[in-house]
């Protein structure tokens, strides 16, 4: 793995995997994984693996619902969705991380904590 | 609620494990898939490709691992694996789990039974009874007296009338009463209850009704009565129109009102009601006159119900100022009479007060059983961990964390305690009304006392198992957790040189077990030398060739005169009988369990305290009495056929009378007032003992029958067996009245033993337990010395190849077993000093620290013990020096 790629922070995961969701509409496990490491520009290196366990975390919380279904290859694969409570969920989020970024900017501005 | 979705699709994730398993297989191997395929579509050789994405996936295991631990309960399947293995350790080693869960149950049995009887005697005896956490039982007090009374009519409904905090106050009386049964007569108990009894007690009669407030009023004027279920079931096949048929009671037709619902007793601890009379029929059932309306006849016995959030002492205060009340307004029949509340569990009315210390000691009892069946099972696991060292190491050394080992120990130990739990309740479920079989049958009629197992028993003994589990899995598992990983995975074979720690571990494990069980030993000995002495008490009269019986007079509608012309008349004749050197009648026997009639008396010349009524008790005999009972009158003379009503009034007193009252001089030919009548003193009874053998000698007078009344207890003086005389009386009496019911025909000696029948129980428990403490104590040490032994056969094998002989060797394990056993016996006598003070008021002339009791409990201990070396011993000494050496 090269080293000068940035983990994926944990928050930001289940943030990353709603949008894409809620944008993209049913997406397999891969195909989310492909979304942001694209979105990303391929700077952002997931680690795949902890993709599904999170999955399955979101599914359990309402947020996501996942049923099995056909690939465009023709492949059985499971297929996951938003649901509203993970729309909501989605809304607050980025609410959130809106903020929290706008503060952080205003810290990271020159003379931001000065003032 | 959304921590709650989580748990429930955990909960079905882990129900669906295998799909669960399959899916996420099915899923993962797609992403790879798909990775590989998109790799080489961007120009990668497949080969590399398939690797690039494994490794771009980051650990397949792994993410499952992760995904199992998030999509289940990894707590409950571990937990579920640790059973599984625990169970195959126990079936691969039978002899040990079935030993250990023996162990186990006999301590778990024994205290969930007598859980099950405290439950069921002390704290909730009443079934069906709402609300009983809240009754207390009520009785009278006598200023200078001790001990109980009972409490008369108007005095109780002037409590009932002024007392706030009380929601009801209710009278249970028992008695005796007869039923015609075809032809003859049966006896059943019975209670007399006021009115309000079913009401405030929240029990419905199933059919008919309970007793109504105008029942309590007037002279036997309501002869009805509400029946026990089973009374309806057996004698009347469950007849749904029972309500309003007649029954003969004690000879007067009486009217069936309701019907008591099934597992209804009534409130007196030890019998189990068959039939309820409302109070106006008091005369009928309870001897001694009319008393409604005698605020100086005490005869009730009765329980109250506090109002919710009232304090028992408060409830005594309020009941004591209004006693106090009452002292001031009626100071001829209340002058230092007071009022005392009981909690259910210390009734002195009935057998809970009796019953209590022998529970108290067998709890006790069962809590040291259990204790040292936990140090057995702890050191069987303990020289099972030692086996299993070698295991233990090799899960450390691959990873496995130390928790998860003393999770496992625990878990081992919990089936261990699950098994034995089952099989302790099972034990428990059997004995649970065993108590009845320790306690003689009286008057024909078997005791009552039910065990209770309710969940508050189960959940309790659960609590006790949970607490035990922890206290023999401590042991093993702490010595588990400081394995040292580098000695243990050296293969060991018999070092020189134990395990230091373990060895003092399994020592003093050992000593616990003999200490415990000397504590035993020394309460079976103390218990037992108390009968000696209390068995070696003389009455005061003879037991041997006397025979006592009752003759139920009141019954059968005797008058007082028809009474007394029969009495005369069989004393007649039975004294014509071959065998039969006298006989007479008294009021009531030595030895029952009624009471004797008490009266406050004022003695010619002497001054009585201001605050206090001198209150002495009493009974009437018949002409001849003393001279049956073989109880010697030291001056004057006893009761003649001329001492009837015409003649004046006489009495005979005791010698403690005698010298309390008249202070030196000769009585005989003195007067003193009693119930308001001058009786002259004609003559001194030698003290004898009138309730039991260990009672406190007491001042006690006796009236002639003649001049009293009454008098249904027959002595009859016989060098017969009672079996003859009972057939030979029964026909005398049959020839002369059939409808007269002969009591159970017994020996004074028989009336006596059954006063003591609580002390043989108690006796008989300790005897039990300690038994088997011993014999457990002696198991434990026989582990301990065969194990060393066999740790030690190489030392042996050596110090006899350098010229030990086998005694040496012989002498040294014995020497070795004895030291850990004395240590264990002055552990024990320290424990002893402290915890006999709770069986002292079960001792009679003995001290708790008895030191004979104390050595005789050493030198059994001590013989246990040497039995237990001995073999180990025998083994050691027959040691083959070269095989030893060679092992």
């Amino acid at each position: 793995m090269p080293p000068d790629k940035p983990d994926v922070l944990h928050g930001s995961l289940v943030l990353m995997v709603l949008r894409t969701l809620d944008s993209l509409g049913p997406q397999h496990g891969w195909g989310i994984a492909r979304r942001i490491e694209q979105t990303s520009g391929d700077v952002l290196e997931l680690n795949q693996g902890s993709l599904y366990p999170a999955l399955l975390r979101l599914e359990q919380l309402g947020w996501i619902a996942s049923q099995w279904g056909t690939s465009e290859n023709n492949r059985r694969a499971k297929f996951y969705s938003i649901t509203r409570a993970g729309k909501k969920q989605l809304a607050a989020e980025t609410e959130n991380w809106e903020r929290i970024s706008g503060i952080i900017g205003r810290f990271l501005r020159p003379g931001g904590v000065a003032s | 609620m959304r921590h709650l979705r989580v748990l429930w699709r955990r909960f079905a994730g882990m129900l669906s494990k295998n799909r669960v398993e399959r899916d996420l297989e099915d899923e993962l191997a797609f992403h790879l898939q798909m990775e590989t395929a998109e790799l080489i579509r961007r120009g990668m050789p497949p080969e590399e490709a398939r690797c690039s994405a494994l490794r771009r996936f980051g650990g397949i295991a792994r993410t499952k691992e992760i995904y199992r631990e998030t999509g289940g309960f990894p707590m409950i399947e571990v937990f579920w694996r640790d059973v599984r293995f625990a169970l195959r350790m126990l079936r691969r080693n039978p002899g040990f789990s079935l030993l250990a869960i023996l162990c186990l149950t006999l301590g778990i049995g024994a205290n969930a039974t007598v859980f099950s009887w405290i439950e069921g005697i002390l704290l909730r005896p009443f079934p069906l009874v709402t609300q009983q956490e809240r009754m207390m039982a009520v009785t009278g007090t006598n200023r200078g007296v001790a001990g109980h009374d009972d409490v008369s009519w108007p005095d109780y409904q002037d409590f009932a009338k002024n007392c706030t905090l009380f929601d009801a106050f209710i009278v249970d009386r028992i008695t005796g009463i007869a039923l015609s049964v075809g032809d003859r007569a049966e006896r059943a108990p019975a209670s007399i209850v006021s009115s309000n009894y079913f009401d405030a007690l929240g029990v419905h009669p199933i059919l008919g009704r309970g007793f109504e407030p105008a029942e309590d009023i007037g002279r036997n004027a309501h002869p009805v009565t509400v029946i026990g279920y089973q009374v309806w079931r057996e004698r009347y096949h469950g007849d749904p129109r029972i309500v309003g048929k007649a029954l003969m009671l004690n000879g007067l037709p009486h009217t069936i009102v309701g019907v008591a619902p099934e597992n209804f007793h009534g409130t007196f601890v030890g019998w189990a009601m068959q039939f309820w009379l409302p109070l106006s029929m008091q005369e009928l059932f309870d001897p001694g006159g009319y008393k409604l309306e005698d605020r100086g006849a005490r005869w009730i016995e009765g329980f109250v119900r506090l109002k919710p959030g009232v304090s028992p002492t408060r409830a005594q205060s309020e009941i004591s100022a209004v006693a106090k009340r009452l002292e001031d307004a009626y100071p001829a029949t209340n002058r230092g009479r007071g009022v005392r509340l009981y909690p259910l569990w210390q009734t002195p009315f009935n057998n809970a007060g009796t019953l209590l210390p022998t529970l108290k000691i067998s709890l006790a009892v069962a809590i040291a059983v259990l204790l040292i069946a936990c140090a057995n099972v702890s050191n069987l696991l303990l020289l099972r961990s030692f086996r299993r060292r070698h295991e233990m190491a090799v899960r450390l050394a691959i990873g496995s964390a130390r928790r998860r080992l003393f999770a496992q120990l625990f878990t081992e130990g919990f089936i261990l305690a699950a098994f034995a739990a089952a099989s302790g309740f099972a034990l428990a479920y059997t004995c649970r009304n065993l108590l009845v079989l320790l306690l003689p049958a009286r008057g024909g009629v078997s005791m009552y006392l039910p065990g209770g197992l309710d969940w508050r028993v189960l959940a309790l003994s659960a609590g006790v198992c949970a607490v035990s589990t922890l206290l023999f899995a401590l042991v093993p598992a702490l010595q588990a957790s400081d394995i040292d990983l580098a000695g243990a995975m050296r293969a060991e074979s018999g070092g020189v040189v134990g395990g230091g720690r373990r060895a003092l571990l399994r020592s003093s494990l050992v000593q616990v077990q003999v200490a415990l069980s000397f504590v035993l030993l020394v309460g079976t000995g103390l218990l037992m030398r108390s009968l000696r002495a209390v068995e070696a008490t003389n009455p005061g009269f003879s037991t041997a060739n006397v025979l006592a019986t009752t003759i139920d007079f009141a019954a059968a509608g005797y008058n007082r005169d028809r009474t007394r012309n029969f009495q005369e008349l069989l004393v007649d004749r039975l004294q014509s009988l071959a065998g039969v050197q006298s006989a007479a009648f008294t009021g009531l026997a030595p030895f029952t369990v009624r009471s004797y009639q008490s009266a406050s008396i004022a003695v010619e010349g002497y001054e009585a305290p201001p605050d206090r009524q001198i209150t002495v008790e009493s009974v009437g005999v018949g002409p001849s009495y003393f001279a049956t009972m073989g109880i010697p009158l030291v001056a004057g003379r006893e009761f003649a056929r001329t001492d009837t009503g015409a003649a004046p009034p006489v009495a005979v007193v005791n010698e403690m009378m005698a010298s309390q009252y008249w202070k030196g001089l000769d009585p005989v030919g003195r007067r003193f007032q009693a119930k308001g009548q001058w009786l002259r003193v004609v003559g001194i009874a030698r003290m004898s003992k009138y309730r039991n053998l260990t009672e406190i000698p007491q001042p006690f007078y006796y009236t002639p029958l003649l001049q009293t009344g009454g008098g249904s207890g027959l002595e009859v003086r016989t060098a017969l067996p009672p079996e003859t005389l009972t057939k030979a009386l029964r026909s005398e009496i049959q020839k002369l009245d059939a409808n007269l019911i002969l009591g159970e025909v017994i020996t004074m000696r028989e009336q006596v033993d059954r006063t003591t029948a609580f002390r043989r129980t108690a006796l008989g428990m300790f005897a039990l337990f300690g038994g088997l403490a011993l014999l457990l104590a002696a198991i434990g040490l026989y582990g301990v010395m065969s194990y060393t032994v066999s740790q030690r056969m190489r030392e042996f094998g050596l110090r006899m190849a350098l010229g030990a002989d086998t005694a040496d060797l012989l002498r040294g394990v014995v020497r070795h077993g004895l030291k850990l056993t004395a240590a264990g016996i002055l552990l024990g006598i320290a424990l002893a000093m402290v915890v006999t003070q709770l069986v002292a008021n079960l001792l009679y002339h003995v001290s708790p620290r008895d030191p004979l009791t104390f050595a005789a409990a050493g030198a059994v201990m001590a013989i246990a013990s040497l039995a237990a070396c001995l073999v180990p011993a025998w083994r050691a000494s027959q040691t083959d020096p070269v095989r030893a050496l060679r092992t």
